[in-house]
């Protein structure tokens, strides 16, 4: 019955597509949440009146954030050829997306990141030093805890993104369902396999959503 | 225990700069709760953070349990920072932690192994009245019970001072006397120094042993509280004794009578320890042709001793009533005749 409804799709095609997409997904989420926390936590530190207050610093990251975070996607995709063929030595295939994807994201991160940590009440942070904390005790056990929820909301947030993000990648041959739906939904006119591509993708999104709100709630302890 | 010897501090703004402590000296010996008082802006919480270098003093010297704070960098300064605690206002406790973690948390800093911390954790919440409340969240606790986290918390690295920013501020009145018992009873039983400030005279006299007075950044005055309550020299100092025992309601009654023709003479009389004992009203009425009418009357406590006020209006003819002050001028009370100051 599905099978006449949908005549154009195949099955195995399209849960191979998905399987490529999560898997895009999720190595770029876990990338750009360690870059994004690395990228973020200088933005903050080097702040003025922050732990590592660094004018030259400062500014020079959060040039390079603007800079990525300005571009658009599918340029951003292209001038990193070079750069994808030298990391993964090929253009072809979910890997190949991934440097894209994460340089792509993370300075979009790293902006929520700062602005989590900047909500870290600075008392508490002054309450750590009167007790002999270190720079890295205050970075792990006070920001990075104190900001999770934070952090958190907005993974989800770029994880969403994220997987919009594979779609156009799959456009330059990345694979996944946004490969599959502009191959052989657009350019064959099967729109059924389209509609398909697009159900799988919503359906990811939305897990990926459901996912993160439990998780700031179990970590929001305010 | 604690010197400070010409310690000033100023902040640079773009076109002035702002002298937030000049020229403090002052010694705090061990065991002692010292306070110091002043108005807010008056420099004491730059003071206070000087003493822990969380603010970096621009000349003169702190020597805190030896060490002489301003020298002192990086693992040195930190190690230093374990034995000088500090509670907060605004307890500024970790929200993602829970009591017990909260707790715990200075002596992971300090690298104490976990069950020597789990020991010391159970110690402490019992100590300051927590029992049963370790798993709560901060945020489930009332103002009260976060400030006993932030005294468990500041305890746990057995310190030798501890330093208290406003640490009743944001507290109700009776909760307060809570928190200030609580104070006293580690003072007592740890033998800890306590070094507060605070802009409330109520929390010295409570329990400090000796007061400094600040304003505009300089220490005006100091002494042991009694003394300081007995004879205030400064305005400043006034105003605040003021506070603990005039209330405004009585000087509005008394500010009345005073502009009244027929409101007698109102005497306020001040008594200090033993002479609070002393039958002098009784005394007065017996052997002086002047009716006695008290208008108002206050004894504090503090911890060296008690500490009264009595507003009284003596009605008679004029040479009666000069008699009677003179006589009470003989005790060994203070009387004072109040003016009506219009």
């Amino acid at each position: 019955m599905i099978n006449n409804l949908l005549p154009n799709v195949h099955w195995d095609n399209m849960w191979e597509a998905t399987l490529e997409t999560l898997y895009m997904s999720i190595a770029a989420v876990i990338l750009t949440f360690v870059l994004g926390i690395i990228l973020g936590l200088l933005l903050y530190l080097t702040d003025k009146g922050n732990l590592w207050q660094n004018k030259p610093i400062h500014a020079i990251t959060a040039a390079v954030v603007n800079i990525f975070r300005s571009i658009p996607f599918i340029i951003l995709i292209i001038l990193l050829v070079p750069f994808t063929i030298f990391l993964v030595g090929t253009m072809l295939g979910p890997n190949a997306a991934i440097p894209a994807l994460v340089i792509g994201a993370a300075p979009f991160y790293a902006r929520m990141v700062e602005i989590g940590l900047r909500e870290v009440d600075k008392g508490v942070i002054e309450a750590a030093q009167s007790m002999g904390a270190s720079q890295w005790h205050i970075i792990f056990k006070v920001l990075l805890p104190e900001s999770m929820p934070a952090l958190i909301s907005g993974i989800t947030v770029t994880s969403i993104a994220l997987v919009s993000y594979t779609a156009m990648a799959g456009v330059i041959g990345a694979g996944g369902l946004g490969d599959l739906a502009f191959r052989e939904g657009y350019q064959r006119s099967n729109s059924d396999v389209t509609f398909v591509a697009t159900v799988a993708i919503l359906i990811i999104v939305f897990i990926m959503q459901w996912i993160g709100d439990w998780m700031t709630n179990k970590t929001d302890k305010r | 225990m604690i010197t400070l010897k010409k310690l000033s501090k100023t902040f640079q703004t773009r076109t002035t700069s702002i002298s937030a402590v000049d020229q403090a000296n002052l010694e705090i010996s061990q065991g002692e709760i010292f306070g110091i008082i002043g108005y807010s802006g008056a420099g004491k919480s730059t003071l206070i953070r000087m003493l822990n270098m969380l603010e970096r003093p621009s000349s003169g010297e702190v020597i805190l349990a030896g060490n002489n704070m301003a020298s002192l960098r990086g693992k040195r300064l930190r190690e230093a920072r374990q034995e000088i605690s500090m509670i907060f206002q605004h307890f500024n406790l970790l929200w993602s932690r829970t009591v017990a973690e909260n707790i715990e948390f200075p002596l992971e800093i300090a690298k104490v192994p976990k069950a020597d911390r789990q020991k010391r954790v159970k110690e402490l919440v019992e100590l300051v009245g927590l029992k049963g409340r370790e798993d709560a969240y901060p945020s489930q606790l009332s103002g009260g019970q976060k400030q006993r986290v932030g005294i468990a918390r500041a305890l746990a690295n057995k310190p030798k001072v501890l330093l208290c920013d406003e640490a009743t501020s944001a507290l109700d009145p009776k909760t307060t006397d809570s928190i200030l018992e609580l104070l006293t009873d580690i003072n007592q039983k740890l033998g800890l120094t306590i070094v507060l400030i605070t802009h409330e005279m109520h929390v010295i006299r409570k329990i400090c042993h000796r007061v400094a007075v600040m304003e505009d950044g300089k220490i005006v005055e100091q002494g042991p509280v009694l003394d300081v309550f007995r004879t205030p020299e400064k305005k400043i100092t006034k105003e605040f004794v003021k506070q603990v025992i005039e209330p405004e309601e009585t000087m509005e009654t008394i500010r009345e009578l005073l502009g009244k023709d027929d409101g007698g003479t109102i005497v306020k009389l001040m008594f200090m320890g033993e002479n609070a004992e002393q039958p002098v009203i009784n005394e007065l009425i017996r052997s002086y042709h002047v009716s006695v009418n008290i208008l108002q009357g206050k004894v504090s406590k503090t911890r060296d001793g008690s500490y009264g006020t009595l507003f009284v209006q003596l009605e008679g003819n004029d040479d009666s009533v000069k008699e009677a002050i003179q006589y009470l001028k003989g005790q060994q009370v203070e009387a004072e005749v109040l003016e009506d100051d219009k």
